[in-house]
């Protein structure tokens, strides 16, 4: 562990699902020591919803719940008991970081908000992420990341025009705000380190989702126009979309933003003699005639592999992509080249995949050091190595149960596959 | 410069060498409160003509695009393909805690200007560079726009009809998501930085942030080897030996549509929002036969498409009948896992983010008019998130950069311009 980024920082995560998992996370990669708090007697939705391993339900099944918690020594607790929240109390001492993502009061009701933790700890950095942020009106409601996706305005722009709109399967706005919150938390503890103070950070997954849709947002406010649904078209390129190949259900990504690209498309598509037909010659023309231009790209992509057209497209200069199922993600030489899934051994899945950060850095390379616990997997060593509690003092909160070791909700695993 | 403890970056450097693939990134830095120099090629940066336009006039110094991602920044000209403007950043470099670049991988070395040279002249130094897959690799000097970079990272096949291609978002987010990992990729490289004094390359992928935004769609192939694609208004869900089950979440209402998820007792908070829906749509006359479902009985795993469908049918049938409104308030109240699909005005007008302090405004003098600007996303205790300035006009900051900091005279300055070098 010696040279790692974060070495001897210390994360206390009682964030949960989607969203707060990810930020503790990246953490990890880089030599902090996390510690993910959970309980069987309400067991988080992503050990309940699935994929499970074979399709078999089980709490420790889930590969949703250890994609985000990967790195991290988990153990279980019950914050509704009185000594659980004294136990909990002891890991806020002993973290430099609190993680909340929790539904709006909850952690105040356990003594664990801002103001509860800073009493116990003064320089805790704490962060909270929740949809709307801490107040407010809507501040209250409870829920996942479709309804922050929704009141972003992401509802209104993914789909066709002449159609509904589309619902948005990743919970998109859950899979942004993370990042915004790790590099505020870095931040933060490197402005303790100059200052001796913490602080509080105070997230709105909402506010993070309509960053990533500025330039609607600007367009409305400035503009007062309404951004819509456009399907696969550009405002300026042409063509611009996503063409059927041969197979099943096999497409390819082509967008055209010059007329030399298009002159390389022609040669591409072994016609060159379309670079200099009026109807497609310039950008103008090429996006009045859009649909006959797509029309006509169309008839000559179907015939061929996607993967075939992207390796030509790409060598002819044309930008050119297969549009990538999840099993194409699992061979795609270049994910592959970048070790974006790596593989470690799960107690209860096996050996499954993990996902990388999307940068590499040169000199303090990522690490993976452990697969995500099972709930409770490491209370022997958080509760025995980390807080220094005996044997006796151990076997007195088990027999309690403040240290949960079954799920006493038998109904609670529907054997749904997540989607 | 500034005082480096008055806002969380304050006093670092960032130079910002970036085209549109990677203005966002120094935008984040400059969030929290880094000084940011947007060096600009001669004759202003090429992400000014990307729209939409102040006023839809089509101008570089109105996009829209451009005010967003240079918010904080100061700009300089600078044609670093010649020798004297190389020379020049090079001064800039050695006082730099930052450089962000987007260039096709190998460019900055073939100008001498990779990281290993920038190292020797700065070894604190943290270099970004922000490419649709990566410095190194087969797909390294692949082209990419959004569409292809979003398609690329399996983002377009989860979304779309059934009986038309997939489709990527109506608003480009591949670079948008490249820049945020590497934003967070260069703050983890600055920690290292402040605490062993060596700086280093973060090598970022847009790709790679693309696959990292899907929630569980490697998972479910991982575990079910089942490809997750876009179905219309539906989710469908992989039933190990069956097909898929189709659950439709997107509800024409009254005045829009409605998000909805209706599943099993495996979703925490579902059993008492599938119960309150229906005691609202029970008052109405709706869904009467739903009046005792058993919520917590429901099992994905097994429940039939049939039983499904007509769940969500008795619902559709009351969801029509109420607007956005209506639906949003009692969900709001009673806790029901719905939300409307809102547009852009109704961002604008939400009084949540009102009653945030979300929106920031600038008065540019140029314009004479105000611009309304999504505020940054976390309220910070100790040291909140200011906008520093409004984004920069074409070497708006030259003299105050070249004459004040680098002591250029104004008659050197003036032969750097004829030479065409600013």
């Amino acid at each position: 562990m010696t040279g790692q980024v974060f070495e001897g920082i210390r994360v206390a995560d009682f964030s949960w699902v989607g969203a707060g998992p990810q930020i503790a996370r990246e953490l990890a990669f880089y030599g902090a020591t996390v510690v993910r708090i959970e309980c069987h007697r309400w067991p988080e939705t992503t050990r309940t919803a699935g994929p499970f391993k074979d399709g078999i339900t089980g709490i420790n099944r889930s590969a949703f719940t250890a994609a985000y918690n990967v790195n991290k020594y988990g153990i279980s607790l019950d914050l509704n008991m009185s000594r659980g929240q004294e136990i909990a109390g002891r890991l806020v001492r002993w973290a430099d970081i609190v993680a909340d993502s929790m539904s709006v009061g909850a952690m105040a009701k356990w003594g664990l908000d801002y103001a509860g933790c800073k009493a116990m700890k003064p320089d805790i950095i704490y962060y909270s992420t929740s949809q709307m942020g801490q107040h407010g009106p809507y501040s209250k409601i409870k829920g996942y990341g479709f309804i922050g996706v929704s009141l972003a305005g992401y509802g209104q722009v993914n789909g066709w025009p002449d159609r509904d709109p589309l619902p948005l399967f990743n919970n998109y706005s859950d899979f942004i705000s993370p990042y915004y919150m790790i590099a505020a938390v870095v931040a933060a503890l490197l402005y303790r380190r100059k200052t001796g103070k913490g602080m509080y950070l105070d997230q709105s997954q909402v506010e993070v989702g309509v960053n990533f849709l500025a330039p609607l947002l600007l367009d409305y406010a400035v503009n007062g126009r309404l951004a819509g649904r456009v399907g696969n078209r550009d405002a300026f390129m042409a063509p611009h979309g996503v063409f059927p190949c041969s197979g099943n259900d096999r497409w390819i990504a082509i967008a055209v933003s010059c007329d030399e690209e298009w002159q390389n498309l022609c040669n591409g598509m072994g016609h060159p003699e379309w670079a200099g037909d009026p109807r497609f010659s310039t950008a103008l023309t090429r996006k009045e005639n859009e649909g006959e231009l797509e029309g006509l790209i169309g008839e000559w992509t179907k015939s061929h592999s996607a993967a075939e057209l992207m390796t030509a497209l790409q060598e002819a200069g044309v930008p050119a992509g297969v549009v990538q199922t999840a099993e194409d993600l699992f061979n795609d030489p270049q994910l592959r080249h970048r070790q974006h899934f790596r593989f470690l051994e799960h107690k209860e899945i096996g050996v499954h995949a993990y996902q990388s950060p999307a940068y590499r850095l040169s000199k303090t390379p990522c690490t993976f050091t452990k697969a995500a616990p099972c709930l409770g997997e490491d209370n022997e060593y958080v509760y025995r190595e980390i807080l220094g509690l005996s044997d006796d003092e151990i076997a007195d909160l088990l027999i309690e149960g403040v240290i949960t070791t079954e799920t006493d909700m038998p109904q609670v695993l529907s054997g749904r596959t997540r989607g | 410069m500034a005082e480096r403890d008055s806002s969380l970056l304050g006093g670092y450097r960032v130079l910002d060498l970036t085209d549109e693939k990677g203005l966002l990134c120094g935008k984040l830095l400059g969030d929290l409160g880094a000084d940011v120099i947007k060096i600009e090629r001669v004759g202003g940066d090429p992400a000014r003509s990307i729209g939409p336009f102040y006023q839809d006039v089509p101008h570089p110094e109105r996009s829209l695009f451009w005010f967003y991602t240079n918010l904080h920044k100061r700009s300089i000209t600078l044609n670093i393909e010649t020798a004297d403007g190389r020379a020049v950043l090079k001064k800039l470099v050695e006082n730099a805690d930052f450089v962000v670049e987007s260039f096709e991988p190998g460019y900055m070395d073939s100008l001498g200007l990779g990281y290993g040279d920038l190292e020797t002249l700065n070894p604190a130094l943290v270099m970004t560079s922000i490419t649709p897959f990566g410095q190194t690799g087969p797909y390294a000097h692949y082209k990419a726009t959004d569409i292809v970079g979003v398609a690329m990272g399996g983002m377009v096949y989860i979304y779309g009809e059934m009986d038309r291609p997939p489709n990527r978002l109506s608003c480009p987010q591949f670079y948008f998501l490249g820049c945020l990992h590497g934003a967070t990729g260069s703050m983890v490289a600055h920690y290292h930085r402040e605490m062993t004094g060596q700086g280093q390359h973060v090598d970022v992928s847009c790709q790679q942030a693309v696959v990292l935004s899907l929630m569980v769609v490697a998972e479910i192939w991982d575990m079910l080897k089942f490809s997750y694609r876009g179905m219309g208004p539906f989710y469908a869900g992989a039933r190990p030996g069956s097909l898929p089950l189709f659950s439709r979440v997107v509800y024409p209402c009254k005045d829009g549509h409605v998000f909805l998820l209706v599943t099993g007792a495996s979703q925490a908070g579902m059993v008492a929002s599938s119960r309150a829906l229906v005691e609202m749509a029970n008052r109405d006359g709706f869904a009467l036969e739903l009046k005792d479902y058993p919520w917590q009985k429901i099992d994905a795993s097994s429940i039939s498409q049939e039983e499904l469908t007509r769940l969500t049918d008795l619902m559709q049938d009351f969801i029509k009948t109420k607007t956005k409104a209506e639906l949003f308030e009692e969900a709001l109240e009673k806790g029901i896992l719905l939300a409307p699909l809102t547009n852009m005005k109704d961002v604008v007008e939400s009084p949540q983010l009102a009653a945030r302090g979300f929106w920031e405004q600038m008065e540019p003098p140029e314009l004479g008019t105000t611009i309304t600007y999504p505020g940054y996303p976390i309220k910070i205790t100790e040291a909140p998130c200011r906008v520093q300035r409004r984004a920069p006009l074409i070497g708006e900051h030259n003299e105050e950069i070249y004459q004040k900091e680098l002591g250029f005279s104004k008659e050197e300055l003036v032969a750097l311009r004829s030479h065409g070098i600013i």
